[in-house]
């Protein structure tokens, strides 16, 4: 669940207006795309979720924590509410794919119990079964995204968010990449995903917020040709 | 916390170590080295402070009484002494008792012809604190019926300069070391912070407590400060007992008695262990602080 208003953020280093007053909000439960053109803020926006950057004004409800006032040391509590996944899948290079996606579970402190249980459960969710013992660089492109997808998925979140999670993939990969993640959607996770990929989009017919120059341009279901405008 | 995540964290710690094994190793070393010179300065200073006790012992003022007194009116000047502080102890002799010492440690030809009225009555006194001696030694002058007082002043002065010569270096030169072991410290598990800052990203990312993500190199720092002060210790006993020995069976050695180090072991021990654990413990938590920012 997100709730953005009037959301306004300003990079100091650079000085730029990444995005200004924006304003939608995300149900339980939905499956939303976010497209627009490249430096338009579509990252920005995933970090103001995640609560790696703060906006300069506005206000930004995440999983019911109030990111615009809530303390460094809380942000662990947000994160453990997100599955977090990027274009280039950071796993870690010396782990096997069964522990790159326990990891995230150790180091949330769960217990061994449940790691044994789980992993094997989310590697089979993503197709990733018989391949427990291969590490990253032995996987595709796709394998590798759904590793990451896996440890996004591992500890139960309520809300995936992927910034360009088929940026790397060719349109067959995407495609399946989309349906799994409209599988995990099915299953009551909410999953905002960050995309290029027009035919995509439009096939799926899910909601679309479009974004440009950091401004929200239209948000509706319907698909990608509401955001022509280029 | 459970049993596998400390496990977890400390095992992290160690194999961290192994990764950059050289970097460590000098990091140990570094900090032995400073422990050394830190427990050295402080050995010193605390053996001239010893040295300085003793020489209070020794040391006595000795005010002579004027000649024209009689014994008992020499007598009577005991209460006056006593009651100027930094006093320890008053001890009244007579020039008969004084004339017999004189016989005692002269040879008595020197003596010979001598009557026991040239010495003068007098006092024998000992201080509570040398540096407060020119002090005493002028309130002493000004009682009336005391002619004279004889003090060693320049001996005490010289050992309280050194003294306090030796305490402020030693202070500034151990906050000195200290910093520098934190910095260099938190150098190299920088390093180790460097090579794993994937992990470290992806440990925030899925919401690791900063605490935990922290353990691992605090873990790190405190085996290595640990190890520094274990090993510093060990070789500052040898260098000691060493030194010591030398000059114990010097010339000088039979009037200087140094502090033995079983006396001192265990403050030291447990000095060196503790500036040990605050090197590791502040070495970590100040490498990982840049990753914790966000
Ligand atoms: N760390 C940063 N420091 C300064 N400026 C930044 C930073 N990150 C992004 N920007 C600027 O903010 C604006 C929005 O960037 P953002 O990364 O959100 O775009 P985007 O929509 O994700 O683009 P793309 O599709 O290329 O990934 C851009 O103008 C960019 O230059
Ligand atoms: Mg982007």
């Amino acid at each position: 669940m997100v709730e953005m208003n009037n959301v306004s953020m300003v990079y100091e280093s650079s000085g730029t207006e990444a995005l200004d007053r924006v304003s939608f909000s995300i149900e339980e439960g939905e499956f939303v795309f976010l497209v627009g053109p490249s430096g338009s803020g579509k990252t920005t926006l995933m970090k103001l979720i995640t609560g790696e950057v703060r906006p300069k004004s506005g206000k930004i409800i995440v999983n019911d924590f109030d990111m615009r006032k809530i303390k460094r040391r809380k942000l662990p509590k947000v994160r453990r509410t997100l599955g977090v996944i990027f274009q280039d899948y950071r796993l870690i290079e010396n782990m096997n794919v069964y522990d790159n996606v326990a990891f995230a579970m150790r180091v949330v402190g769960a217990r061994r119990r449940e790691i044994r249980e789980r992993v094997p459960y989310v590697l089979e969710l993503v197709g990733l079964d018989g391949r427990e013992k291969r590490m990253p660089n032995e996987l595709s492109g796709g394998e590798q995204q759904r590793v990451a997808i896996a440890r996004a998925l591992v500890n139960n979140p309520r809300m995936i968010v992927a910034d360009e999670p088929t940026g790397n993939l060719d349109p067959a990969r995407s495609l399946e990449l989309m349906l799994l993640f409209e599988k995990i959607n099915d299953m009551g996770t909410t999953i905002v995903v960050v995309t290029h990929e027009k035919e995509l989009v439009n096939a799926l017919g899910k909601r679309v917020i479009a974004i440009d120059n950091g401004r929200v341009i239209s948000d509706g279901k319907g698909g990608y040709f509401n955001y022509e405008i280029e | 916390m459970r049993l596998n995540r400390s496990g977890y964290l400390i095992r992290e710690g160690f194999r961290s170590i192994g990764t950059h094994s050289f970097m460590s190793f000098a990091t140990v070393t570094i900090i032995m080295a400073c422990l050394i010179i830190m427990g050295s300065v402080t050995l010193l200073s605390l053996n001239i402070d010893r040295l300085i006790k003793s020489l209070e012992n020794q040391n006595e003022v000795v005010a002579f009484v004027d000649e024209t007194y009689t014994e008992d009116s020499a007598r009577a000047l005991q209460g006056s002494i006593e009651g100027i502080d930094n006093i320890s102890s008053v001890e009244f002799i007579t020039r008969g008792q004084a004339f017999d010492n004189f016989m005692e440690n002269y040879s008595s030809d020197l003596s010979e012809g001598l009557d026991d009225q040239v010495l003068r009555d007098r006092y024998v006194i000992h201080l509570t604190d040398i540096a407060r001696m020119a002090e005493t030694k002028s309130a002493l002058e000004s009682i009336e019926g005391i002619a004279k007082v004889k003090a060693h002043l320049d001996y005490a002065k010289t050992f309280i300069t050194i003294r306090n010569v030796v305490s402020v270096v030693s202070l500034a030169l151990i906050a000195m070391l200290v910093f520098v072991s934190i910095f260099i410290m938190s150098n190299t598990i920088k390093l180790a912070t460097f090579g794993r800052r994937e992990e470290i990203a992806i440990m925030k990312m899925v919401g690791a407590s900063n605490g935990f993500i922290r353990l691992p190199f605090v873990v790190e720092g405190l085996v290595l400060g640990i190890l520094g002060g274990g090993l510093g210790f060990l070789a500052e006993w040898g260098i000691y007992e060493l030194l010591t020995k030398k000059v114990v069976n010097s010339v000088a050695g039979s009037f200087l008695a140094v502090i033995p180090f079983e006396q001192i072991a265990l403050p030291m021990f447990i000095a060196y262990m503790g500036i040990g654990v605050i090197i590791g413990a502040f070495g970590g938590v100040n490498a990982i602080r840049n990753y914790l920012d966000v």
